[in-house]
């Protein structure tokens, strides 16, 4: 199968610090995946909605509000209603080592916290979604 | 010897003896600890460097003010140590305000949360999971009452980190000051009302560029009828920087924008020098130590000739590019947080051999959290131990002459004006804006900048070299998870308890005034605010005839 790995890069809330998404965006581009960017302020319904329509295998959220444990766990229900919960979700941005077992709970299935490289984050998606269509 | 370099001389010494006459020396004498006394400026001593001096340097506190804009700058009075602050509710914040204040801190400084800062009240679907988060949450004239209890208004001031709804903040906060016996010309602070880097960095916008820049212009127009002591915007580089772009990007946008405004103030028919001198900036200080004292060294001149000689303005402090500075957040790393008070330390240094007017100096746990009181309290300690401690603000901007600096300078400012003509010719930075021209160049320095960290082309200490597998994790401060539904509660019980007609009809007339472009929107905003009617009602009312943003 040579489909091209499909991301969803996705702002929840109103948070307005953009870079890391970008870049993280890019880089994962530039690994040749197809990326889709939601910009700014969309709502965990918007999200998991363009998350289908887009037919995307990962999503990334990104947020730098400190409201993380209200809104990752949000997006989830709402794949959740859509019965999309098979699409693995990603997180990151100024998130706090303590909060992040409380979001793998949710279903979160991994936070990549300030400093971590992109290409990390890159190889993590292509083994998720590589590891499994084998 | 020539005669440009002793008739500024002359002035400087003039100026100089005034500014002593108000605020007396710190010391007297200045001496190291060598006992070697130490002079207010240090000039050439070679007679054939004098020429070239007066018209590049010149002397501090005169055109084009490459060596700071007041005459004597630190020996009198330090900088404004201005600590940004703000979070869950009004009564929190006022508490820490009131420690800051206990603790020398000199102005204040509001951060307000994001439903705040985008025009939604606590209760609006959108704010969920955001009440308080970055900052205090504000829905009604109360909250604000609450913030400012026992901080004498005619005393402080205050800066408000707020854009799209500067002006219902600003009502606010003139209403809480009239409450207090204080008139609104009295009042100091300033309003960061700068809509264009929120279109190009910061995210918090609400209406499209027109409709803004027209909010914009009615409080330049009102301020300075009724509020001339505030500073009506703060043309800010510091979230372009935080954003990824590079030192040079910072200040040629930041300068592009402000001439934005310019323009628009000059369209709705202000004169130049009527508002001009209310104009003030706010700059990053990144890690390069001696390219960030170029910029800020090369944007006063860059801004100081556009005001004199392209815009003609006639008054002095017209021309004179005042800042206020914070360190770079996005420098800080979540590992071995300690080190931050170091880059800290640093930054904030650069920014006074810049010339700042202010300063907030940034806290070791910010990439993790808001900060808790006790980083906070190091980080005001680290700007006081390079003002009491360091001896660097003995002496007026103590690097030029350096080669390396003045170099540095010149080229900072050449590569400065290369962005604004590109600019200019866009037609300008409301047009980049709408392009994403400027977004555009900033995310490709982001992403370069990202590359060269983990190629290890750029060594970030403890990050990406130095490292150590057993990270300490600091205590951090958090926000009640409680507070949201508190803030809700007291919310309904103003909205319960207030004149509803009233605010009904404020609301009507506010509404009728947005859609008269002539109109000035500020009395209006004034009226609602007092009336009790919420951020959110007004900024509401206000979508209703402006429409939203939506992005480039």
């Amino acid at each position: 199968m040579n489909r091209k790995i499909r991301v969803l890069v996705a702002k929840p809330g109103l948070d307005g610090h953009d870079r890391g998404a970008l870049v993280i965006a890019q880089t994962l581009r530039d690994r040749g995946m197809e990326v889709i960017y939601t910009g700014l302020r969309q709502s965990a319904a918007q999200i998991a909605q363009t998350a289908i329509q887009e037919d995307v295998d990962v999503i990334g959220l990104s947020s730098l509000s400190g409201a993380h444990k209200s809104l990752f766990p949000k997006v989830m229900e709402e794949l959740k209603k859509r019965e999309a919960e098979d699409i693995p979700v990603i997180g990151g941005g100024v998130i706090p080592e303590e909060d992040i077992q409380f979001l793998l709970d949710h279903g979160i299935q991994k936070i990549f916290t300030p400093g971590t490289p992109m290409t990390a984050v890159a190889d993590f998606i292509e083994e998720r979604v590589q590891g499994d269509s084998v | 010897m020539s005669e440009h370099f002793s008739e500024q001389k002359k002035i400087w010494e003039q100026q100089s003896e005034k500014v002593k006459e108000r605020f007396p020396e710190r010391k007297d004498p200045f001496t190291n600890l060598s006992g070697i006394p130490i002079e207010p400026l240090y000039v050439p001593e070679n007679e054939s460097n004098f020429d070239d001096y007066a018209e590049k340097l010149g002397f501090p506190g005169q055109y084009p003010f490459t060596r700071g804009i007041q005459p004597t700058m630190y020996r009198n009075r330090f900088w404004t140590m201005r600590q940004y602050a703000g979070f869950g509710s009004a009564k929190e914040t006022n508490e820490r305000f009131r420690y800051l204040l206990d603790q020398g801190q000199t102005g204040l400084s509001v951060a307000f949360d994001l439903p705040t800062q985008i025009g939604y009240d606590s209760d609006d679907h959108m704010a969920e999971g955001e009440v308080g988060k970055v900052g205090v949450a504000i829905d009604s004239l109360e909250d604000m009452e609450i913030l400012l209890d026992q901080i004498p208004l005619d005393k402080v001031s205050t800066s408000m980190t707020i854009n799209a709804p500067a002006s219902v903040l600003l009502c606010m906060y003139i209403a809480v000051a009239e409450k207090q016996g204080v008139p609104k010309e009295k009042i100091t602070g300033t309003i960061q009302n700068d809509i264009l880097k929120e279109y190009i960095a910061r995210g918090t916008y609400i209406y499209p560029p027109k409709p803004s820049m027209r909010l914009i212009t009615n409080i330049f127009e009102y301020c300075r009828d009724n509020v001339p002591k505030f500073n009506t915007i703060s043309i800010s580089g510091y979230h372009i920087r935080e954003a990824g772009s590079t030192a040079v990007q910072e200040a040629a946008f930041t300068i592009a924008d402000g001439l934005a405004y310019v323009d628009a103030a000059l369209e709705s028919g202000l004169e130049i020098d009527e508002f001009a001198p209310r104009l003030a900036f706010f700059f990053n200080a990144h890690n390069n130590f001696f390219e960030e004292v170029a910029k800020f060294r090369a944007a006063r001149r860059v801004w100081a000739d556009l005001m004199k000689n392209k815009y003609k303005a006639q008054n002095e402090k017209s021309w004179r590019l005042r800042f206020h500075t914070q360190t770079g957040g996005s420098t800080l790393t979540a590992q071995q947080p300690d080190n931050n008070i170091v880059r800290v330390a640093l930054q904030a240094l650069s920014a006074v051999m810049g010339g700042t007017q202010s300063l907030h100096t940034n806290s070791r746990d910010e990439a993790l959290a808001l900060p808790t009181e006790e980083s906070a309290r190091i980080a005001l300690r680290t700007q006081q131990i390079i003002a009491h401690e360091s001896g660097v603000a003995d002496t007026v901007d103590p690097l030029a002459g350096s080669y390396y600096v003045e170099q540095m300078t010149d080229e900072i400012e050449k590569q400065i004006r290369e962005y604004l003509d590109k600019i200019e010719d866009m037609g300008g930075a409301v047009q980049a804006v709408e392009e994403g021209y400027m977004q555009r160049e900033i995310h490709q320095a982001a992403y370069e900048a990202q590359k060269r960290i983990e190629s290890k082309e750029d060594i970030i200490v403890g990050m990406n070299e130095f490292t150590t597998d057993e990270e300490t994790h600091a205590d951090l401060l958090k926000v009640d998870e409680k507070l949201e539904q508190e803030q809700i509660e007291r919310l309904g019980e103003i909205r319960a308890n207030r004149d509803q007609q009233l605010v009904d009809k404020r609301l009507q007339d506010l509404k009728e005034t947005a859609k008269n472009p002539d109109e000035n929107l500020m009395p209006h905003i004034l009226a609602s605010v007092k009336a009790y009617a919420t951020v959110g009602e007004i900024c509401h009312t206000m979508r209703d005839v402006f429409g939203e943003y939506t992005g480039a």
